[in-house]
Parts: C-alpha cells; sequence; structure tokens
C-alpha cells in the first residue's frame, strides 16, 4: 500500500517537472512562429491526424475504435507509432485484446508505459506489425513470418485455428491499408 | 484496485507527456526557428536565381522535371520517353524515331533514376542519363539544350530498374534488369523459371567526346531480382555493385515466396575485370533486337538505327569478377560512400541498415573465404564483409545520400522519416518527419565523390492533406531540409510532377553558364531547312505536299497555300527564322491528328496533316511570340481528290 503510494507521487512528481519544461518549450515555440508559419505541434502532424471520413479505416483507426483494444491504441500512442500505423504499408496487425494485457505479468504493462521504456514498447508492439496483407487462411501457408522489429514470428496450424508467436487469431478485421488480427496474447519477442 | 489506477494515471501521464512535448525533436520548427528563418532560407527574391538545379524524375509521367533549389520552382519538364504536346516531342517527324524500340513506337515509359555525368566521381553537367523502366531503355540528355539527344534499349532486360547510373568517368551508365527473363526470349511455361530465367546487367559504354552510347557487354546472371546499383568510387572504382531479392526465384506471389530468405544478396562486380575479359575477345555474341535512336542537333533531326546483336559475358567464365555479398531482409537501395569505402543495403523489411565495408570484401575475397556459392558465384560471409550496423529504430529504410562531411541520410518509407547517422560510428544524430511515406531522397551530388552537402530533398510518395486538395489524384510532395548544421531543418514543401523517384542535383553554377540560348540558324543542317525566307516553297510529290516554311515575328511565309488535295499527306517543315533567345514560333493545323510543334530560334520542325475535307483551313501560331502573334496565321485550300487544281502559295503577300 505505502509503495503503491510512494511510486504515485514519484510518478505524479515527475509528470509535473516534465510539464513544467514542456510549458517552458512550448512558450519558446510559440515566440518562433510568430515570426515564421504556423506549424500544428509535433505530436498531433503526420498521416494519423489527418480528417478523412471517406476511407475505410486504418489498423490503427480500427483498434481505436474496438473497446477491446484500449490498452493497444494508449501503448501505440505511448511509443509514438501512430503514423507509422497509418502508412500505406500494407501492414497486418496481431492486436492483442484488453484481456490479453491484463494476463501479462503484474505491472509489466505500468512498467512499459513509463516514459523511459518508450523504445522497449515501441519495440514489442512492432514484433505484432507484419509488412503485409494476408487473410487468416491465407497465413496457413506461412511457417513464420518477419516482424517490424526485425524478428520473425512462428506461425502454426492446429485444426481450423491459427497460433502467431503463440498467440491464437479470434477474429480478423479487413483495414484501408492492411488487416487487423485480433489476438488472445501478446506476443512477446523472446518467447520464440 | 489501486494498480488499476495507477495504471490509468501512467497512461495518462504517458500521454500527457506525448502531448505536450513527446515528440519534439521531430519538430523541425522548434528551435532551430529561433535563430533561423526557414522561409528566409527558400525565398528566391523576384529576380534572383536559385543556387542549384534539381532534376526529378517523372515516373509514371516518363520525363524529366527541372527544379530549382532552395525554392522548389518548376523551371521545365523535359520529355524523355512520353510523347510531349507542349513541345510537338514525339509528334514531330524529327522526334517520332526517339520512341522507337524493338516493339515498335512506344509512346510512354516510366522513368526513374537521372544520374548526371560525372568526372573523377565529380559532376561535370555535361549529360544526364535516365531509365525507362517497362520497356528497358536508357536515355541521355544534354545539359546544354536541355533536349533528350540518345536513347538505347536493352535487349535482354525487362523492368529495367537497377538503372542508370554513371561509373567514376562515365565510362559507363549501368542499368539492370528488375525482372529475369527467359534469355533469349522463349516460348516456355512460366513456373519453370528457377533455374532458367536469367538477369542481365548491361554496361553501356558512353563516347567521351559525343557521349554516344553503346552497348559493351551484358553479364547474364542468376534469375534473381536486381533491383537498384551504384558504382564503387575512389579506392572501390571498377566495381559496381547491385542489390538482389527473390533470390528464392519464385514466379508467383512475390510478396510471400520471395522474402523467405533472412538474406538476398549485394552483387558485386569487377567490371575492370570483365572489360579486359571482351577487350581480349571474351563473351558471347548473341542475336538480340534493340532499338539505338539518335538525335542530331545539326539537322534537328532523330533516327533510328535497329541492332542485331549483343555481347553476353557468361560471369563463371571470368573468376573473381562476380561475389555476393549476404545483406539482409530483400535490400532495396544500393548506395556507396563518397570515399568508395562502404556499400548500404536497406533491406526493405528491416528496421536495420546493413554497411559492407569494401577493404572486408576484398580481404575476403583474397583469402578465398566463401560461404557456398549461388549458380557458381561465390557468396562471401556476412560476418567478414559486415562492416557494421545501424541501429536506427526506423520502419522500412530504403534509400541514403551523403552530405561529404562523414555523414549520411537514409529515407524509411513506413515510418515517414529521414535519419541522419554517421559513417564509422554508425551512430544516428537526427531524424526528422516527412509528410508522408519517402521513397528517394536527394543531396545534389549526394551519390559523387563531392557532394554539395546543403540541401536533402525528400521525395515522398503519398501527399493526403500537404497542400489543397484537388480530387483523389494528387501530385507528389517533395520535402527540402537544411543540412548545414548538425540537426536537420524542414523549410519547405513542393509539389512535383508524376511520380518523382529518384532525383539528381548539381549547383546551378555548373550548368547555367552554358546553357543554349539559341540553334544558329547558319549552322542548321536540316533537309527542309529554309535558310532564308526566298527559300520558301511548296512542292507536290506524288500524294505527299512538302510546304518549306518560315517564321519571323509575326508570319508564316508561305501563308496562303492552294492546290492541297482529300487524301494528300502534307508536311510543314517550319524553320523558325529568329535568332533571339526565348522567342519560339508554334504551328498547329484545324482537324490534325496530332500535337502542335513548338520551333525554337533557329531549329526546323515538321508536323504532318493528312486532310480529310474539303475546305479553307486556318493555320495559326501557338507560341504567344509578339504583339502581333494574333496576326500570326495562314489558310490551307483543301480541294477534291479528283480535282486538278495546281499548287500555288503566297509569299510575303505576293
Amino acid at each position: 500500500m505505502k509503495s503503491i503510494k510512494m511510486k504515485l507521487s514519484i510518478v505524479l512528481v515527475m509528470l509535473l517537472v516534465v510539464f513544467a519544461s514542456c510549458k517552458n518549450e512550448t512558450k519558446q515555440e510559440t515566440t518562433a512562429n510568430t515570426q515564421d508559419t504556423s506549424e500544428a505541434p509535433a505530436s498531433q502532424k503526420g498521416q494519423a491526424f489527418i480528417a478523412d471520413d471517406g476511407s475505410t479505416p486504418n489498423v490503427l483507426q480500427i483498434a481505436i475504435g474496438s473497446p477491446d483494444h484500449t490498452t493497444l491504441v494508449a501503448a501505440v500512442q505511448a511509443a509514438g507509432l501512430e503514423n507509422a500505423l497509418v502508412n500505406a504499408g500494407p501492414l497486418m496487425v496481431f492486436a492483442p485484446t484488453n484481456e490479453a494485457f491484463a494476463a501479462l505479468p503484474k505491472g509489466t504493462v505500468e512498467n512499459l508505459l513509463k516514459p523511459e521504456n518508450k523504445e522497449i514498447l515501441a519495440a514489442i508492439l512492432k514484433h505484432h506489425v507484419t509488412a503485409g496483407n494476408y487473410s487468416k487462411k491465407f497465413l496457413k501457408k506461412f511457417t513464420k513470418l518477419g516482424q517490424a522489429d526485425d524478428t520473425n514470428v512462428t506461425v502454426e496450424v492446429i485444426g481450423d485455428d491459427v497460433f502467431v508467436g503463440g498467440a491464437k487469431i479470434l477474429g480478423s478485421v479487413k483495414a484501408g491499408n492492411g488487416i487487423v488480427h485480433v489476438v488472445d496474447k501478446v506476443i512477446l519477442p523472446d518467447s520464440n | 484496485m489501486k494498480t488499476f489506477k495507477y495504471h490509468i494515471l501512467s497512461l495518462a501521464g504517458a500521454l500527457a507527456l506525448l502531448t505536450s512535448c513527446g515528440n519534439n525533436n521531430g519538430n523541425s520548427g522548434s528551435n532551430s526557428a529561433l535563430n533561423s528563418s526557414a522561409a528566409e532560407k527558400v525565398y528566391v527574391a523576384p529576380g534572383e536565381q536559385d543556387e542549384f538545379y534539381a532534376f526529378m524524375s517523372g515516373g509514371y509521367s516518363g520525363n524529366l522535371t527541372v527544379y530549382g533549389l532552395p525554392s522548389g520552382r518548376m523551371f521545365k519538364e523535359i520529355p524523355v520517353f512520353s510523347q510531349f504536346p507542349t513541345s510537338g516531342y514525339g509528334y514531330s517527324e524529327e522526334t517520332k524515331p526517339m520512341l522507337n524500340t524493338s516493339h515498335g513506337f512506344v509512346p510512354w515509359d516510366d522513368s526513374h533514376h537521372p544520374d548526371i555525368s560525372q568526372t573523377n566521381g565529380e559532376l561535370d553537367g555535361r549529360w544526364i542519363f535516365i531509365n525507362g523502366n517497362n520497356t528497358p531503355r536508357i536515355a541521355r540528355i544534354s545539359l546544354t539544350t536541355f533536349e533528350t539527344e540518345e536513347i538505347i534499349e536493352v535487349p535482354n532486360s525487362a523492368g529495367n530498374h537497377s538503372s542508370s547510373f554513371v561509373t567514376e568517368n562515365t565510362e559507363y551508365v549501368v542499368a539492370g534488369t528488375r525482372f529475369s527473363v527467359p534469355i533469349p526470349q522463349k516460348d516456355m511455361p512460366i513456373n519453370e523459371y528457377k533455374g532458367n530465367f536469367r538477369g542481365s546487367l548491361s554496361f553501356i559504354s558512353v563516347d567521351p567526346e559525343e557521349g554516344h552510347m553503346d552497348i559493351k557487354f551484358q553479364i547474364l546472371m542468376p534469375g534473381f531480382n536486381y533491383d537498384l546499383s551504384h558504382p564503387g568510387r575512389g579506392k572501390s572504382h571498377g566495381w559496381f555493385f547491385f542489390t538482389t531479392y527473390n533470390t528464392e526465384e519464385a514466379n508467383s506471389l512475390q510478396e510471400v515466396n520471395s522474402s523467405q530468405n533472412d538474406k538476398d544478396f549485394i552483387a558485386a562486380v569487377n567490371w575492370k575485370k570483365i572489360e579486359e575479359y571482351v577487350n581480349n575477345g571474351g563473351g558471347t555474341m548473341m542475336p538480340a533486337d534493340y532499338a539505338h535512336n539518335l538525335y542530331d542537333e545539326s539537322t534537328h533531326t532523330a533516327t533510328t538505327t535497329m541492332k542485331k546483336e549483343v555481347l553476353t559475358v557468361d560471369p563463371l567464365k571470368v573468376p573473381g569478377a562476380v561475389f555476393f555479398l549476404p545483406t539482409p531482409k530483400s535490400p532495396h537501395g544500393c548506395d556507396v560512400d563518397p570515399t568508395g569505402s562502404y556499400i548500404i543495403g536497406n533491406g526493405k523489411l528491416s528496421a536495420d541498415l546493413t554497411v559492407h565495408s569494401f577493404d572486408n570484401m576484398i580481404a575476403a575475397i583474397e583469402g578465398k573465404k566463401f560461404d557456398g556459392e549461388a549458380y557458381g558465384i561465390p557468396i562471401l560471409k556476412f560476418e567478414d564483409v559486415l562492416a557494421g550496423t545501424v541501429k536506427s529504430g526506423g520502419l522500412g529504410p530504403l534509400h541514403t545520400e551523403f552530405d561529404g562531411k562523414g555523414n549520411a541520410y537514409t529515407t524509411f518509407f513506413i515510418s515517414s522519416e529521414v535519419v541522419k547517422w554517421k559513417l564509422g560510428t554508425w551512430e544516428v544524430i537526427d531524424r526528422k518527419p516527412t509528410f508522408y511515406s519517402v521513397g528517394h531522397l536527394m543531396i545534389p551530388g549526394g551519390n559523387s565523390r563531392k557532394p554539395f552537402g546543403k540541401y536533402v530533398v525528400a521525395l515522398n510518395k503519398i501527399t493526403k492533406d500537404r497542400y489543397l486538395p484537388t480530387g483523389p489524384e494528387m501530385e507528389h510532395s517533395a520535402q527540402i531540409y537544411d543540412i548545414s548544421g548538425e540537426k536537420m531543418e524542414l523549410l519547405y514543401d513542393f509539389p512535383t510532377h508524376g511520380e518523382p523517384h529518384y532525383a539528381a542535383g548539381i549547383p546551378a553554377s555548373i550548368l547555367a553558364p552554358k546553357s543554349k540560348k539559341i540553334y544558329r540558324l547558319d549552322e542548321n543542317k536540316h533537309p527542309y531547312a529554309v535558310l532564308s525566307p526566298d527559300e520558301a516553297r511548296v512542292e507536290r510529290k506524288g500524294k505527299e505536299v512538302h510546304i518549306y516554311m518560315s517564321t519571323i515575328r509575326s508570319h508564316f511565309t508561305p501563308d496562303n497555300i492552294e492546290g492541297v488535295k482529300v487524301g494528300d499527306k502534307v508536311y510543314f517543315h517550319i524553320t523558325n527564322h529568329e535568332q533571339d533567345f526565348d522567342v519560339p514560333h508554334g504551328f498547329a493545323m484545324i482537324g490534325q491528328n496530332t500535337s502542335e510543334i513548338l520551333v525554337m530560334p533557329g531549329q526546323t520542325k515538321t508536323s504532318l496533316w493528312e486532310p480529310k475535307k474539303v475546305g479553307v483551313w486556318p493555320f495559326y501560331c501557338t507560341d504567344f511570340c509578339s504583339a502581333l502573334h494574333q496576326e500570326m496565321q495562314g489558310y490551307v485550300r483543301v480541294s477534291p481528290a479528283s480535282s486538278d487544281i495546281e499548287i500555288s502559295y503566297s509569299l510575303d503577300g505576293e
């Protein structure tokens, strides 16, 4: 109980420090921008932030729209991967559910969401992404896939089920820039 | 419950962090903008001129566009592989032969990789070469007239993609095939691809005086896909490097089947060794069928020569000439640093960049440290040739250019960014986002021994919201960054025409002074030229009517012509008598089944008209040449085919 409180206060203090330093920077930016052309904040620039109601939702928009993937979306945002996920790709995303994240050892997700772990988090998330666009049925042709983090995942077929890196495909949604396969486990790079 | 709250809090914290300053290192305008104005850096005041020329390939436009840097202003579209009604290129009788191939007249291609001629590894600004990807061709464009002067078809090739890069002294312009094919072509089942198809690497010699191209030899390689290439330079001059993919030799669904091997190869070709071999009578002459189209500036006319054979080389017959360097993940870009020490292969499905060392490669070859062979070609050990790996953190690395100060700049398609890293230490120095999905990038001279490392231009494939929307089809977007400091600074966006793949840049000071202003009329050797208006005339030869016409502000001579009949072929041979910079005249005839033509001062061009209807039909000048431009016109009287009206015409109102 105590340790949690301490952790909380540390996090809060850290956030305040970050906010304070950022405010300062934001001010500087504003001054600069009055002289130059005005630019949107960098964090909201890129393909991920284009308003487009007409196109088929991309893999990121599908994840954002899913109530079962709030943890994944938070992780994607924390890792700063939004713009990569809306790329022309094609991209195949294996999207662990909130339950899959909750099944990880206690504290894992919290730890990964810490700013200092941004790169580790990004690598884990990229381990869930393939440059490709294959249906579950078509995936049965593969024994492995090369993932965006530069490592491979295994593909196994057991009966009608397809397991990617040990995670079972629960369902699939076609996206404007690829496909999302919902999976029941977080695929950790060392699990292969 | 407590853990949950904590979770939410840190999540909120992470989000807040992201929104407030998470990506600040990605914001080009943030800190540097305090000290400098991006606007000022790209502003070229009215009447001022740009510091660099940039030549951007037109991709599916088939052409080459000329821009100024840093302003991003487009100066010209040079027609190369495509008919171009703006000037009449590919429509005028003189330029139609430029588009001849062994498949007949092909009025379009997909232009990819321009490269400027070099002397001692430095840009010399004589010519620029560019490849036609679809119906394999290489073009040479003069950098004094900015006109396409020569196009040579490349036989035994398909998807002419690892082209058209020049060696250090423009000894060769090199063209590699992306798609392997049966060589020679024949009727055979596609599923017998493996082991039967081959890939050709063509070394096209360039005459040092005139620039004329000739296929010196073709190396017939295993049936892989040869994707991109660059020459060695400095110590590695004499070698050429080609990335390969589909070393699996899959023939269907390549997006799956050609990515099964963890590593493909960079093919290292010792072309000097092969050159020596063929100079001593080596190689096999093989029947072939390809067009060589050459434009003569003095006659203003192109001619086509059909070539019937090509010299091929089996690499196994030249020991020590070709080696394979294993390179991870279907490498795409293949770039060599200015010192010639490093060969960079970017696995397009990778996050990391693989850098091979030329010295390590030579040591491994001398030590005969091979790791097997592919079709008899020795494979070197990955670990033996590797110089280092750039752990970039980006996704989908494609191409690399250099600033001449020890830094390299690599594009990442999927993570949409340019990453600056240091040669030798392989550390990442800076990264800046691009908008969006960058393909090639270009630093003027950035693939030579002497880069001009002031700007880098990112050639983005996807535009989306960068400009006012223009429906589903948008021009591609280029972005220019200042790279004179430690960190890159995004300065400006500008649209580019077609699909620029690669580009080549050169200081304006090298080209501008020698840019041609007019063609001298007294040097015009066109067989239908009229060098003085009193030579203007109309001659009938059977069904052909030849009109020898001159133009000067603001009239055609002759202007009224009678005696033309339905069913005739009427050739208007128009000589522009202006000798004044930037005063072309145009010509168009009503109902003509072709484009207008634009005739430069001192030039002669021919426009064909096949009248189908009886009547009196006007023609006029299409270029606003003078205050009396609207008066620049004439008539042709067309009589029935059976008519016996003789040819007559009016000269200067007489």
